[in-house]
Formats: structure tokens, sequence, C-alpha cells
């Protein structure tokens, strides 16, 4: 039984509930649905970690963004061809400090999604995220991206603006910026459209949120030629948030309630805004030049190698 | 006059010894691997069968159309580089397995076997025409030259490499992008190498990538895009998601001439389409302009 059968378990429960009257019976139910949520929903799978970071009622970046901070104005357009509305970007403040927050905006209805494209951005709106970093890092504002995107949108157009082009411009210039970068990994991070954003001193990570190479799909088909094998991909791959800090790919997972941000919202808001100004208040005490040496020296380090050496016999360097 | 025999002796030893180190380094051992006699190989573009040996004397160009054939990374040094001044370097990495994959030791142990190499890249100083540089080569017959944590690793080490010996720096570029078996790690190195380049533009010096069919995915939205000067090669796939994949998108046929390198230099992405044939001539003058005095 996968996650989205369970959560539709507690919703049948829930009815039940509004069905009776009785004081007893209700106050039982919901000590039921309590306990079934702890014991049934704490423990996930890779895959149902994946549906709930797909999930169609997961609060979507401008959520977070509306509760975090509401004088957020938005900025449009990359100046060159068009504005992209899969990545939206402005400025705001988020308890008194200004920041400049680009996230991956995901649609709730199918017509919204349709209108964003799913999240899944051309050209022009990763030289829309470059262009207001760079005007975050001429302003010394901390920049904070949100992401949630399946991956950067194959198609014609996008080929013909250079996809490529722009996610390769947009990592190496955020590597080089000096303004404290915190990314939150809200939902799915697919692949170079997501690290176009991710590339930061601190990458935080929702619990039940995805960060992968490609869609365990993808991965299926590709190595065995069967995309039904998602599941399985799900567990081979290691995309979930605790393999990730194992890892130290991430440096921190933010809690979310059982069964998934979705059953509630605002404590999911509250946690995540908290831990990004934890995060703020430990990079604002430190120079442009330390953010920027502390950051280079974190990315030179990935990777899982070894060298064959005469001093270090078997010395495995990660 | 004893002083001078005793250190004329002694660099007669060094020389032996780098001689010895060299003849054992994997780049020797290819070179000397021949190809056997009467192999034919069919040309993709006009599907007749070419000569595999005549092929290699024509610069492994199709004799019938021009295609310009895939070229092994040592093919590639030794087409590009004078004779007897490449030095590899970076050598010794060993590619583990970090998600516990089934059967991708076996994998890599197969293309270790079957291309002589650490992994899909190789690095040195060379010399093309007297102009010294760093030059770097991926390899795609190694995994489709996919960009795992070690070929990241070595791609980073060769800017650093060349930031060092303070020296301009060309790539030539073959991948089908990220390697997936090592998941997240692969993708790291997307960030590893694009902070590498940053890193060597910000000293002034030269990155010359030279994109050679095929270069996709991963590798295209990292390094390969982000020289100073981008050439390549006529007729190369070049593009971020493969042609496959936007088909199965958008649910129709791709134009032709779609993400080859024609098209992007019409697009105003490359810089020039340069003959294999032009390339050796074309990268030494290159490489001369941006001469330090």
């Amino acid at each position: 039984m996968d996650i989205l059968a369970k959560e539709r378990k507690v919703k049948e429960l829930e009815k039940q509930i509004e069905s009776l009257g009785d004081s007893e019976t209700v106050k039982k139910l919901k000590r039921e649905i309590k306990r079934y949520k702890e014991i049934e929903m704490s423990k996930l799978t890779a895959w149902d970690r994946v549906l709930l970071a797909r999930h169609q009622s997961r609060p979507k970046a401008l959520d977070f963004i509306n509760y975090m901070s509401p004088d957020f104005i938005e900025l449009h357009g990359d100046r060159l061809y068009q504005d992209d509305s899969s990545i939206i970007g402005g400025i705001g403040s988020i308890n008194g400090t200004v920041f400049t927050i680009i996230a991956h905006q995901k649609g709730k209805t199918l017509e919204e999604n349709i209108e964003r494209n799913f999240a899944m951005p051309h050209p022009e709106g990763y030289r829309k995220a470059l262009r207001l970093m760079k005007q975050a890092e001429k302003f010394k504002r901390p920049i904070l991206t949100l992401i949630d995107t399946p991956g950067a949108y194959p198609g014609i157009g996008a080929e013909e603006r250079g996809q490529g082009f722009a996610i390769a411009e947009n990592i190496k210039s955020m590597s080089e910026f000096t303004v404290p970068i915190i990314s939150v990994i809200i939902g799915e991070g697919g692949s170079g459209g997501a690290l176009a954003l991710g590339v930061a001193n601190k990458i935080l990570m929702l619990e039940n949120a995805i960060y992968s190479i490609l869609s365990p799909e993808g991965y299926a088909s590709i190595l065995w030629k069967d995309s039904s094998l998602a599941p399985k991909a799900a567990e081979v791959m290691k995309l979930t948030s605790y393999d990730l800090q194992e890892f130290s790919i991430i440096d921190r997972i933010i809690k979310e309630p059982y069964g998934g941000a979705h059953f509630d919202k605002e404590k999911t808001f509250n946690d995540t805004k908290s831990a990004i100004l934890e995060e703020y208040n430990k990079l604002k005490i430190l120079s442009p030049a330390e953010l920027h040496y502390l950051k280079n020296k974190k990315i030179r380090n990935y990777g899982f190698l070894q060298r064959f050496n005469y001093k270090n016999l078997g010395g495995i360097k990660r | 006059m004893n002083n001078i025999s005793k250190t004329l002796s002694k660099r007669k030893k060094l020389k032996n010894d780098l001689k010895k180190f060299r003849e054992e380094s994997p780049y020797i051992k290819a070179q000397k691997m021949d190809v056997p006699e009467g192999l034919y190989e069919k040309c993709p573009k006009c599907n007749r069968t070419v000569k595999r040996n005549s092929n290699i004397e024509n610069d492994y160009i199709c004799k019938h159309c021009g295609y310009h054939f895939r070229m092994r990374a040592i093919d590639r040094i030794r087409y590009i580089v004078d004779e007897d001044t490449f030095v590899e370097k970076g050598l010794g990495y060993i590619t583990l397995n970090p998600l516990f994959q089934d059967g991708y030791e076996e994998k890599i142990a197969k293309y270790k076997k079957s291309t002589n190499l650490d992994d899909a890249y190789i690095y040195g100083y060379g010399q093309i025409y007297g102009q010294e540089c760093v030059i770097g080569v991926m390899d795609s017959y190694f995994l489709m030259g996919s960009m795992g944590s070690v070929v990241g690793e070595k791609v980073t080490k060769s800017f650093e490499y060349s930031i060092y010996k303070k020296l301009p720096i060309v790539i030539f570029t073959a991948s089908g992008g990220a390697r997936m078996q090592e998941g997240i790690f692969s993708l790291m190195q997307m960030a590893k190498t694009s902070s590498a380049v940053a890193k060597h533009n910000k000293m002034g010096l030269l990155y010359i990538s030279v994109l050679t069919h095929p270069t996709t995915g991963g590798v295209t939205a990292s390094f390969a895009t982000l020289g100073d000067i981008i050439l390549a090669e006529p007729g190369a796939l070049i593009g971020f998601a493969g042609p496959r994949v936007i088909e199965q998108t958008i649910n129709q046929k791709l134009p032709e001439g779609f993400q080859t390198s024609e098209f992007l230099e019409k697009k105003g992405f490359i810089d020039k389409v340069v003959n294999r044939r032009d390339l050796k001539r074309t990268l030494s003058l290159l490489l001369a302009f941006h001469r330090r005095t």
C-alpha cells in the first residue's frame, strides 16, 4: 500500500467523523486517525516520497513566498526574449531582511499548470533568474531560491534558444556570487533544471522532497527498458533527503508533518521560514570573500572517487 | 668536468625513467593498438561501408560524404598534438560505485579493458604546432563519455593544472551527459566543473572548447558551453535534451538538421564550425593570438 492509498484511508475516516454527531465516537475515531498517521505514515519508502513530492495539493512555491514574505513584489522578464512564468522572481522581505527570491512555480490546477508549463523552464526563465541574481549581487542582497521542477523543458524552442548554455551560465555565475545564497528544495529537484538554481552556500530540503539526476521513470526506462519499474528505481537512486544528507549534498532537512506537507501547511511554512532565517543568521556574519571561498570549497569536494597514490594506498576521497 | 658528466648521466637516467613511465601509461599502450586489416565501418550518413584503414588515413572522415566519424581520445590527441610532446597528467583515478548499483563495476571494468583508459577523460600538457597548452579530451567510447565523479574530478584538475602552469586550455567534448549510475554525485560534477571554469576565467586565461559528436546533457549544461571560444566539428549532435526525448515530449518529428553544429552556429551559440582538417591550424592560430608575452 503506497502513501496515496493510506492518505485515501485517512480521508475516509475523517469523512466518517463528519457524519457522526456523537462526541464519544468522534474522540475515538480522532485518536485512531492520529495513531494511524503516526504509525503508518511515518514509514515511507523512497517511492512514497516521490509521490508526496509530486502531490497535487502539496504547497507550491508561491504559497511559501506569500506566507514568508507578504510584501513580495514579482519582477518579470529576462530583457532578451520574453517572460517565462515557470520561474518566478522578485524582491521581498522575510522578518525584516530583504531577499531576492527566485522559485520554480508549479500550477495547482491543470489550466495553471499548462500556463506554467508544469514548472519546466525555458532558457528565458534561467536568464531571468540570472538577471535578478546579478541585481542582488549589485545591491548586496541575499538570495533565496525555492526549487520545485521536474527538469528543464525539452522542446524545439528551448534548444533553439540555448537551454544548455543558459543553465551552464547560471551554474557558473552562482558559484561566483559573493552574497549569501540559500536554496530550499520544496518538491521535485530534477536534474540540471534544479541545479541551475541550486548552487548555494546552504542547501535545505523538505523531508519529503526529492533531488535526483533524472526521474525514476526515466532511469528505469533507460537502464531496464521498462518505465513501470520506477518504484524500484526510486529505491536504487538514493534521491530522498536522508540519503542526500548522508552524502553531504544537502545541509539540513526541514521536517514535515505526518503524511506530507499538505496535511499541515501552516506548520511547514513556519518551520521553513525559521530554518531559512537560522541559516541566514549563520551566513550573515561571514565576509563576501569567506562566503565565496566556503561555497567553492564545498563544490570542489563533491564526488565519490579514489585515486591510486603511493603515500595513501586505499584511501577514499570524498 | 666531473660535475658536468655527473649531471649529464643523471639527466639521461631521468629521461630513461620518464620514457619507461610513459610507456607504461595507458596513453602509449593504446597508441600501440593497431586496427586489424579488413575491418569495415558503416557510415551513418550515406550508409556506405568504408574500410577502417583507409578511413583512418582519411582523418576519420567518410570519403564519400564527408561525415566526421567519432574519434577515440587517444587518436584525437595523436591527431591534434605535435608528436612526442604530450605528457599525460592525472593518472590513477579509480571509479567507485557510490550507490552500489548492480553491474556498474563490471561495466566499468569492461570499458577500461577495451579503451585502456581510467575513465572517459584524459588530459595533459601538449603543443599544437609549437603552441603550448593543456589539452583535455573526452572519449565517447567509454560508456558514451558520460560524466561521473572521476571525469568531473579530472576536468576540474585539468583546469587547475592550467591555472598552475598559466597555460591556455583546449577541451574536446564528446559525451552523452551525466552518468546516471552515480546519481546525484554526477549531477554535482556539473557544479564542480563550472566553478573550475569560473576560477580559470578569473585568472584571465584562455579556454577553447571544441564540441564534437555527440555533446549532450549535463556536459552541454556545464563546462562545454562555457568556453571563451566555442568551436564545433561539422554535423555534430549538440544539445541539452536528446532528440528522442524531445520527440517523445512534443509528439512530433524533429526538423532535419535540428541540434547539429551548423544549426547552433546559425542560432548564434557557436563561434565557428571547423572542418577536422583545419582544426589543428585554427587551434594553433587562436592559441598564438592569445599568447602571453
